[in-house]
């Protein structure tokens, strides 16, 4: 069940005291610039709640609090919305299955202008389902309550990174990030890897829905090592590669309808799969539109990274994933990527070890692992080596720009993304969206971060729009820009920013100039 | 305020950022200097249903759906002969064809990387970094970086959203733009300083000049193109308009260019002649002649390569697709190009050939094709053939 409704009193008052507060508060001293530098990598971007909630706890317990909150508030406006969304309230199966239904209609209709417009209908509808699932995903970033579980969500979206153009993905996309990847975001990694392992999304996208006996496909094996466990210079062959192939045949999604009727009982009355007879079928597993089907499995004996794998049916996967997740170049491979995306494009080989050594102490424990990160001495003392990539700078500056106001479209945010060349379940590679500084930080990128920030700064998109309209404005009527220049800017960036931000925000002629420079600045843009 | 007194401020305000590399941009660049293109196509494209060996019969019994019939005048779906023992995928025809019978193409195939490793990601690295396998060099390089370091006064951009690793480590900015969307410029000249002037003396303040002056510029250009598109119709395909905008410029400004395209790797269901790889190939030929018609005269001073990081099992799979492979064919097309003809070392297409028993071997390594090209163009001497392909033994394949 959904439990976003409720949203804590306590953090509602402390969010309207701190929007209300001025600079140095009744809490105590003004934070430091240590304190801020920390929390500009601890949350996804500052706002008056993140502010208010670390003046009250101090690092440690508000670290403590975000390790250990696996529970998802959302303000109930943004709750409402995201609920309204098609693609979040409908089962995935039943996603699928109305929309090949409506694709098999339009198949049968005759040529003409009816049939090309109900193909465009059907096609404009999984568009549309694809960005609610992105829209989605923008406003738990922006809004939800843990905003360092919010990074992590969308790091291991990224990281097991799928591509929503490709067939029905689209249609599975909020189901990824809500029901895979987001209860397990600072969980077990290996929960994580399972999760995903079972996510029609990823089965799909990388081809293990037709990986079966006698026709085998490596796409997701290879990948599953390569680009979600261990690494490509781990020292797993080309053979252990097929052999992860062979094991992971069988590993697939079942038709929808199938996938709607859930767990049947068998005739001996336990749950089970059910051949075409209607007998059963002894080894098959099923969750949702998941299922493995010891049919398609090759289940003879195999030997993977050096160890030998008894032929069987789903154990040999859950057996393979266990090896693989406690390699030790697994936990250096996710501990390089996580400080790379934290601390710099070259983290100090000591802290990944120090996390690598968390992660395999703890059984790939993320949160365990994330203390480490965030305990260290590194996090705060290489502030400012990170350039935002383009998820980073439109989720912070609208955490910034709106400090918990909830908007009513965020279209133009998605929007905003894939102007900036890194939409949300847009990646069509496997590899999913680059971490380090240079992938986004090159002239055509700068000059498109620029127009976005303007687009931010003079208020000109269209927020608070009903969603898929443009905004209710007369002709010649200017947009009304959001005031950056307030009690949150004095707290969080003035005291620190650099002599030519200083300089540039003097010459602005008007509010909507001044945050399209401040949000365009390396104080901003960096953290 | 205009271009050069924006540039002026730019850079006034900029005190702190070295060498502005658009400063090399204020005077359109010489005319009849070599224009050089990499076409790069991720996801490991399948060669041979591009280069068909339709001499081989293995082919054949190797690819019982995937297979393209051999040339036959009366089947519009069969491979175009390009000589005894190769033919041309047909959706190729009215694009890539025609460029072929005027010998202003090349195919290059087994040809790629020593790195076996079949990721994608590992050996489009590694082809965009052109170093030898053991390199001990900057994980940043690019090849195409260190040539316009070669390259003095000869301007480079990439027509990508995000700068490619093969343009990284240049020590002067070199500008990217996507021209897939809108290019205009938001900015006037006085915000466009100020925005610039923030960055001084950060590792961004090249990057973020150079990308408000290229959008002034960009904007401009293809304004002026779009009047003067009647020319051509523009092609309804997203690449052929692409190239379109990227010939303009490569036209009046640039030299040097990258752009890519993905969409290749096509492990279920690739089709022959219809389906993923056809369209994705098509779109390919038509953006490619698009390109070509769209410099008029100065296509004769273009070279082209396509490439991409493996080509894919020469066996179908079980789902009527291809996995990752070795070797691949490589593209060289150009106006002045010695086309017409397979070139590179080769070996016949029969299992035994084949690498563990999978895929094509490479006999022609692209930083050997490449540095042999690339010397030939721009008439580099050895040594400087020698630090943008580190230990390359560059191979003249006479194709220019």
């Amino acid at each position: 069940m959904r439990r976003y409704t409720r949203l804590a009193p306590l953090g509602l008052l402390l969010a309207l005291a701190g929007a209300l507060s001025a600079p140095a508060a009744a809490d105590g001293a003004p934070l430091t610039h240590d304190d801020i530098a920390w929390l500009r990598r601890a949350s996804f971007g500052i706002d008056s709640a993140t502010l208010a909630r670390y003046r009250e706890l101090g690092r440690d317990r508000w670290l403590d609090e975000a390790l250990a909150d696996r529970d998802d508030h959302l303000p109930p406006a943004i709750a409402q919305e995201i609920d309204g969304y098609e693609a979040i309230a409908t089962p995935p199966a039943q996603l699928v299955m109305s929309y090949r239904e409506t694709l098999r209609q339009v198949k049968a209709m005759p040529d003409g202008d009816a049939k090309v417009a109900a193909k465009k209908a059907a096609q404009i509808h999984g568009r549309e389902l694809m960005r609610q699932a992105q829209q989605a995903e923008l406003l738990h970033a922006i809004y939800g309550s843990n905003p360092l579980k919010e990074q992590m969500v969308w790091f291991w979206l990224n990281h097991f990174s799928v591509y929503g153009n490709k067939g029905p993905v689209r249609l599975l996309a909020a189901d990824y990030e809500e029901h895979v990847i987001r209860p397990h975001a600072l969980g077990k990694f290996r929960d994580l890897v399972m999760a995903t392992l079972k996510s029609p999304a990823m089965l799909v996208y990388l081809d293990n829905a037709q990986n079966a006996k006698d026709k085998i496909n490596e796409n997701y094996a290879r990948e599953l090592m390569e680009l979600h466990t261990l690494g490509v210079h781990a020292g797993y062959t080309q053979q252990d590669v097929q052999q992860l192939a062979a094991i992971l045949t069988g590993v697939g999604v079942i038709r929808p309808r199938d996938a709607m009727r859930g767990p049947r009982m068998n005739r001996r009355g336990r749950f089970g799969g059910f051949d075409r007879f209607g007998g059963e079928r002894p080894g098959v597993v099923r969750q949702g539109l998941f299922e493995f089907n010891p049919a398609r499995h090759d289940s003879s004996d195999k030997v993977f990274l050096g160890q030998r794998i008894d032929g069987g049916g789903f154990d040999e996967v859950e057996h393979a994933v266990d090896l693989i997740v406690r390699q030790p170049a697994c936990a250096q491979f996710v501990s390089r990527e996580l400080a790379e995306y934290f601390v710099s494009d070259h983290p100090p080989q000591a802290l990944v070890d120090a996390m690598a050594a968390t992660f395999q102490r703890t059984d790939g424990d993320i949160a365990a692992v994330l203390r480490t990160l965030f305990t260290s001495k590194a996090i705060t003392a290489t502030a400012g080596a990170k350039f935002k990539d383009p998820v980073q700078f439109v989720v912070s500056a609208m955490r910034f720009s709106l400090d918990g106001r909830p908007i009513t479209n965020a279209q133009p945010l998605v929007a905003a993304l894939n102007q900036m060349g890194e939409p949300l379940y847009g990646r069509i590679t496997p590899d999913g969206w680059p971490l380090d500084n240079a992938s986004w930080a090159g002239s055509g990128q700068m000059a498109k971060r620029f127009d976005i920030a303007g687009m931010i700064g003079t208020g000109r998109a269209p927020l608070f729009a009903p969603d898929g309209t443009l905004p209710r404005r007369q002709p010649g009527e200017r947009p009304d820009p959001p005031t950056l220049n307030g009690p949150l800017f004095a707290q969080a960036m003035q005291p620190w920013l650099s002599p030519h931000t200083r300089d540039a925000l003097a010459q602005a002629k008007s509010p909507a100039e001044w945050n399209t420079f401040l949000l365009s600045s390396p104080d901003f843009n960096t953290r | 305020m205009d271009r050069r007194q924006f540039l002026r401020t730019a850079a006034a305000a900029a005190l702190a950022a070295p060498a502005l590399s658009f400063s090399g941009r204020l005077f359109a660049a010489p005319t009849n200097t070599p224009r050089f293109l990499l076409v790069f196509l991720r996801g490991g494209y399948d060669c041979n249903n591009l280069l068909v060996p339709t001499g081989s019969d293995f082919y054949y019994e190797s690819r019982p759906t995937l297979a393209i019939a051999r040339p036959d005048t009366a089947n519009p779906d069969s491979a175009l002969a390009l000589d005894g023992g190769w033919g041309l995928n047909p959706v190729l025809r009215d694009s890539i064809y025609p460029l072929w019978q005027k010998k202003q193409i090349a195919f290059v195939p087994f040809a790629g990387t020593t790195d076996l490793s079949r990721s994608h990601f590992e050996t489009q690295d590694h082809i965009e970094r052109g170093e030898p396998m053991d390199h001990t060099g900057d994980y940043r390089s690019g090849f195409m970086a260190r040539l316009s370091g070669q390259l003095t006064g000869t301007p480079a951009i990439a027509f990508t959203n995000n700068l490619p690793l093969s343009f990284q480590g240049a020590g002067h900015d070199i500008p990217n733009i996507s021209l897939k969307g809108n290019t205009k410029s938001h900015f006037n000249d006085r915000q466009a300083a100020i925005l610039a002037s923030m960055y001084q003396g950060t590792a961004m303040a090249a990057a973020s000049a150079d990308g408000l002056a290229l959008r002034k510029d960009v904007t401009a250009d293809l304004e002026k193109e779009m009047v003067a598109a009647s020319r051509g119709a523009p092609s309804a395909r997203n690449f052929a308009s692409e190239t379109r905008r990227i010939a303009t410029l490569m036209r009046d400004q640039y030299r040097l260019g990258f752009v890519d395209v993905g969409g290749w790797d096509t492990h279920v269901n690739q089709g022959s002649v219809k389906g993923a790889l056809a369209n994705n190939l098509r779109n390919l030929g038509e953006g490619l002649a698009a390109y070509a018609d769209a410099l008029g005269d100065d296509w004769n001073d273009t070279t082209v390569v396509v490439l991409s990081e493996f080509g894919r099992t020469f066996r179908e799979n079980g789902d009527k697709g291809t996995d990752h492979g070795h070797g691949t064919v490589h593209w060289v097309l150009g106006g002045r190009v010695r086309g017409g003809r397979i070139a590179g070392e080769q070996v016949a297409v029969t299992q035994p050939n084949l690498l563990q028993n999978r895929d094509y071997p490479v006999l022609n390594n692209y930083r050997d094709v490449l540095g042999g090209l690339m010397q030939k163009l721009w008439g580099l001497r050895a040594g400087q053939v020698q630090s943008v392909f580190p230990q390359a033994r560059p191979v003249d394949l006479g194709l220019v």
